[in-house]
């Protein structure tokens, strides 16, 4: 019995086959985007795992020189042979030819603590090649491609190292970097031996640093992650709003046949059964086709994210990508959920549907119940809005997020229907009456459709928004802040000191930046020290200052702190802070800083230098007339030995940071026009689904005079009306989240709270877009039901029920 | 790749891989065989020969406290070459083939400390010289004016030691004139002992300090390819007699197992026995560290009227360091009363 049930269920799909499609691309496309979010999240996250455990020297406690010069290897010697086990590391960067440098570790694996060294992939361990001769380099096989060719040590594929690194023995790396004898750092193994001298007395410029928490990374970036993965939900929730509405058609669609197999005895249950059991097949494919696309989405938005990921965060993440159970087993789980979400409601209804009930299709019992669907919408906008008010974290700001684009879209139905019957009370003649009338009589048909168009309008809205409004700000940030001609680094003290001899020549004014990381309030901050000069006074924007802020700061009897800072540990001005071992000041200014999410806090350079005597300056920005940057690159290079990449000019620094900024972005904006295309395809599928369903409605229309033509001209221009109704809505909507991710959002992931800038033309742009591409959804039912044969209109009467 | 593993591989030829000690007998490549022409010259050949492809300096101490505690004591630094070099043109640097690896061990009567140290050579963290005389591997060290009076000290997490070994007795050459012949094959190493060190000193253990006086035994031995390639490990007995006398033996596990031995009169004079004099049979096994490990065994000596028992202090003393063995202190009973040493390598867990 179960294969005739199965051949009659199946029937249907195979009379309609746009609404399968409809249904499997709906949960497909939703499903993709979420399961390439999650790729993406996944492959950086295994990143950031590598990270860790390859080279998880923050797991261990390290020595590390106070001066920031290197150790020399006596040193080691000197340490091993006073009872201290430590493990020698250095590490620096191998620049191929235009490429991005490959970072390279050179370790001692005859002491290195365990858990340190890669695992090469297939080969043996080769003991006598990694240590003596060429020597061997361990890494991901594309850091291995892009070594230089001066590399001559046998290339090891390692897939655990972390991307774009490579590790080899010590005495291998010191000799690729020209830096024989140096070593950057000790690692100290977690146990030591219990006789040891005290540090002071072998290594006195050496510090000891505890370890950190390798979690730091994941931490760190964790609201990027989040970012990313509510876009994915916004993007599946559409594909929902989709298949909810492909369902239940199908269900109405269907009803007739159900109420015949029940007739004819299948019981209840069993035929509930293999209804499921249908759904949770097409959300199997369907998921299978999503997670397809989801690998190609990431695959080609990675590298952006990578580059983002580096830049914002130091993150080395892989540009390339694995398939990883944790995205596409989510993604199916999604696409089932899902399916079984959307499903649910069709599947109760046809629990409860009385066997002689009618079986005709009902175009508007497909909808909830207006003053229901209403009263949810509102529940969930004053949840946003309660959420506004009161919520905190980011997770808070995500779920307001949520609720006010649900809330909103829940909300067009009703608030179109009301636009609708208003322009039917206005209208006059019949025809125009008849419009109006036939409009309100779709509207829920289409409803589901219209609300993915106002999802995707409203995010769109939303995030160019808070894209631009963040553009502005922080290409006006970059001008305030990248205001030194050349920014340069020393490579020792004789080269320092040399740079900040060059103030008495051509150079306006030579700027030292210092800093050491450490934890203001309980989080982590960077201490910077400045010297007082007009390139600050001039440039820096205080978002809250005392009076004569600067001279305060000067004279060392305050700070300044960054508006992250100030946010994240609720400070405020005048609060006094411990800033370093009997060092206290009061906060004198909070400035806006759109550079890295980390808090900062600056003091004078002679404070800094007398809480830090061992920070010798090694970067400096200086002032000179722009024309001559060239000039004195050149010189540099020829009389102190500045490496070539040891310096970089305002415009290139500058171009870089945008450039950071623009790829961070990228994979928002790509995000964006994914939604909006598959609520375009949304759309189009409800009509096409629809025009087969107005045949008895659309047929005494044209009986009583109206042409095919005069029809189809007027189904085009309601789904204009309707696009354009919803563009409406769709724009305070979209105020509404830009408000929401630059005023909650943004302070909750990166700390800072962005001015809010509107783009009326660019609004306008995308209001046509979505007009054209309504229109272009509407334009193939349209021309069909101008083609369609008048037998078949005709036909109507005839099975006139 | 573990740590583990790439040390193991590192180490291989110096004490084999997991499957057994039978590593030890690979193929020596171009370093330098031991030959039964080479006189031994001292203090020369207290030092490093780095155109062997293994060496080793091995004390092994039997030890009494104020109350008569029994304590044994182990300070080891092997040398293992990836290639040969030629003696006085070492290579310096990391490109040194030379890896260096210390074992420190204390037992008492119901613990065993143990440490490893690892090193390479060529950066000074460790390596021998000769005269005077200086063993180090990190703060490890055993050093003197010469080989006769050392000083000698080691530390691990939970444990440390420093003693000071003077010796009683002149240096015995084992096997036939320091040549020590390991096989049937003809695998040998060249082989030389002090087993006349008195020694007195201080042990660090968790409880506090223990001052410690009793007798040691240091073994040097060099060679290129010590088994052969049937050879699967290693039993080694030294002997200290209540009577002054002393006594080495060993038993080399294979297909056919080879034994040797070594008569040390009070006096020093050496007697060595070829295969088959000295006989070696375990009596009691017992479960250590997944192996099934014979701690009390009978030896025979029968030329020398030699029957005695002898059995491990505890059974705690494995060595779980990069390549595992068991080696502690025991007593000895029979024929014969004193103390000694039990070294047992490549028992399959």
């Amino acid at each position: 019995m179960n294969r005739a049930i199965w051949a009659a269920l199946i029937g249907h799909w195979r009379r309609n086959p746009l609404q399968w499609i409809t249904l499997v691309a709906g949960l497909a496309l939703g499903t993709a985007l979420w399961a390439g979010v999650q790729a993406i999240n996944a492959e950086a996250r295994a990143s950031y795992a590598a990270a860790a455990a390859t080279l998880g020297e923050t797991r261990f406690a390290m020595l590390r020189p106070t001066s920031g010069d290197a150790i020399a290897q006596d040193t080691y010697i000197a340490l091993r042979r006073a009872g201290w086990d430590v493990s020698p590391l250095i590490e620096g960067r191998l620049r191929p030819s235009k490429e991005s440098p490959v970072r390279l570790i050179g370790i001692d694996p005859l002491t290195a603590p365990m858990g340190l060294l890669p695992t090469p992939e297939g080969a043996q361990a080769e003991p006598t090649a990694f240590l003596t001769g060429p020597g061997q380099v361990f890494g991901p096989p594309d850091a291995l491609d892009r070594l230089p060719a001066t590399v001559t040590a046998a290339r090891i594929a390692a897939p655990d190292v972390a991307p774009n690194t490579v590790i080899t023995d010590i005495g291998v790396a010191q000799r690729l970097l020209g830096r024989a004898g140096k070593i950057d750092r000790l690692l100290l193994a977690p146990d030591q031996p219990l006789t040891r001298r005290p540090l002071a007395e072998i290594a006195p410029g050496l510090e000891l640093i505890p370890p950190q928490e390798s979690a730091d990374m994941a931490r760190l970036t964790d609201s990027f992650h989040l970012n990313l993965t509510a876009f994915g939900l916004l993007s599946f929730a559409v594909g929902l709003f989709i298949v909810h509405g492909a369902i239940g058609l199908a269900f109405e669609q269907r009803r007739a046949m159900l109420r015949n197999l029940r007739a004819l005895g299948v019981p209840l249950p069993r035929l509930l059964a293999l209804m499921a059991l249908e759904l949770a097949a097409f959300a199997l494919i369907a998921g299978a086709i999503g997670v397809a696309l989801g690998y190609g989405v990431a695959a080609a938005l990675l590298p952006d994210v990578a580059a983002s990921l580096r830049g914002l965060y130091g993150a080395e993440v892989s540009g390339s990508l694995a398939l990883r159970p944790a995205w596409w087993l989510s993604g199916l789980a999604l696409a089932l959920g899902g399916t079984a979400l959307a499903g649910a409601g069709a599947l109760w209804s046809l629990a409860r549907m009385p066997l002689l009930a009618s079986a005709q299709p009902q175009a508007r019992a497909r909808a909830l119940r207006p003053a229901l669907q209403a009263a949810l919408a509102l529940g969930l906008l004053g949840l946003a809005w309660a959420l506004a008010l009161w919520g905190t974290g980011l997770r808070a700001g995500f779920v307001m997020l949520g609720a006010l684009l649900l809330g909103g879209a829940l909300a067009l139905p009703p608030l179109l229907g009301v636009v609708l019957r208003l322009s039917q009370a206005r209208a006059k003649g019949p025809v125009a009456q008849w419009f109006w009338a036939d409009s309100r009589q779709q509207l829920p048909g289409l409803s589901l459709a219209l609300m993915a168009l106002l999802l995707a309008m409203a995010a769109n809205v939303g995030v160019s928004t808070m894209v631009s409004s963040f553009r502005l700000t922080f290409t006006g940030f970059l001008d305030q802040r990248l205001a030194a001609e050349l920014y340069v680094t020393a490579a020792d003290a004789r080269q320092a000191a040399a740079i900040e001899a060059l103030a008495d020549g051509p150079v306006r004014a030579v700027l030292p930046l210092m800093s050491v990381d450490t934890k203001i309030a309980g989080q982590p901050a960077t201490l910077h020290g400045l010297r007082d000069d007009p390139t600050y006074r001039d440039n820096w924007r205080f978002l809250q200052s005392i009076p004569n802020a600067w001279d305060a700061f000067a004279k060392g009897e305050g700070v300044l702190i960054n508006e992250q800072l100030y946010r994240r540990a609720a400070l405020q001005l005048g609060d006094v802070i411990p800033l370093a071992q009997g060092l206290r000041l009061p906060i004198v200014g909070i400035y806006g800083d759109y550079g890295n999410p980390v808090g900062q806090v600056s003091l004078s350079e002679s404070l800094f230098q007398k809480s830090f005597p061992q920070v010798a300056p090694r970067r400096f920005g200086l002032r000179l007339a722009p024309d001559q940057v060239p000039a004195l690159q050149e010189e540099l290079t020829q009389k102190i030995g500045l490496a070539e990449n040891a310096m970089i000019d305002q415009a290139a620094l500058k171009a870089l940071s945008r450039s950071v900024f623009e790829r961070t972005f990228a994979v928002t904006t790509a995000l964006n026009l994914l939604t909006l295309a598959v609520a375009g395809f949304a759309m189009l599928m409800s009509l096409l689904t629809l025009a087969a369903m107005r045949l008895p409605q659309l047929a005494p229309v044209w009986a009583l005079g109206l042409t095919r033509r005069r029809l189809a001209l007027l189904d085009l221009a309601r789904a204009l009306v309707l696009a354009a109704l919803t563009g409406a809505l769709a724009l305070p909507l979209g105020l509404a989240l830009a408000w929401a991710l630059l005023a909650v959002v943004n302070v909750e992931a990166f700390g800072w709270r962005l001015p809010m800038f509107l783009f009326p033309a660019d609004y306008a742009r995308l209001n046509l877009l979505a007009l054209a591409a309504a229109a272009l959804a509407a334009l193939w039912p349209a021309l069909q039901l101008a083609r369609l044969p008048p037998a078949q209109l005709l036909g109507v009467f005839r099975n006139e029920r | 790749m573990n740590a583990k593993a790439l040390l193991l591989c590192i180490f291989l030829p110096l004490q084999a891989a997991a499957q057994g000690f039978a590593g030890l007998g690979t193929t020596p490549q171009d370093f330098t065989q031991p030959n039964p022409e080479t006189v031994l010259r001292f203090p020369q050949d207290h030092g490093a020969h780095p155109d062997f492809r293994i060496e080793w300096w091995y004390v092994t101490a039997n030890l009494t406290g104020p109350d008569g505690t029994p304590y044994g004591l182990q300070w080891t630094l092997f040398r293992s070459a990836l290639a040969p070099e030629r003696k006085g043109q070492e290579h310096q640097g990391w490109q040194s083939p030379q890896l260096w690896m210390g074992h420190a061990a204390v037992t008492t009567p119901n613990a065993h400390y143990v440490a490893e140290r690892r090193a390479r050579g060529g950066i000074g963290q460790a390596g021998v010289r000769a005269a005077p005389f200086e063993a180090w591997i990190d703060d490890w060290q055993m050093r003197g004016p010469d080989l006769d009076r050392v000083q000698l000290a080691a530390s691990g997490t939970d444990f440390a030691y420093q003693v000071t070994l003077q010796a009683t007795g002149p240096l015995v050459l084992q096997g036939t004139k320091g040549y020590s012949v390991k096989s049937a094959a003809g695998q040998a190493s060249h082989y030389y002992s002090q087993p006349f060190y008195t020694v007195s000193g201080q042990l660090t253990l968790p409880e506090g300090p223990v001052p410690v006086t009793g007798t040691a035994w240091l073994d040097r031995e060099w060679s290129s390819q010590l088994l052969a390639a049937d050879q699967s490990g290693w039993d080694w007995f030294s002997l200290s007699f209540d009577d002054g006398a002393r006594m080495m033996g060993f038993v080399l596990r294979g297909t056919q197992d080879f034994t040797a031995a070594t008569w040390i009169a009070p006096d020093g004079t050496p007697t060595p026995f070829p295969d088959g004099a000295f006989m070696a049979t375990p009596l009691d096994r017992q479960q250590v560290a997944g192996r099934d490990l014979p701690l009390t065994w009978r030896l025979r000596l029968p030329a020398k009227g030699v029957d005695v028992t002898i059995k491990a202090l505890t059974p705690k003393a494995w060595m779980d360091v990069s390549v595992p063995y068991w080696e502690g202190p025991v007593t000895v009973s029979g024929s014969h009363a004193g103390v000694g040493y039990l070294e047992m390598t490549g028992y399959a867990p």
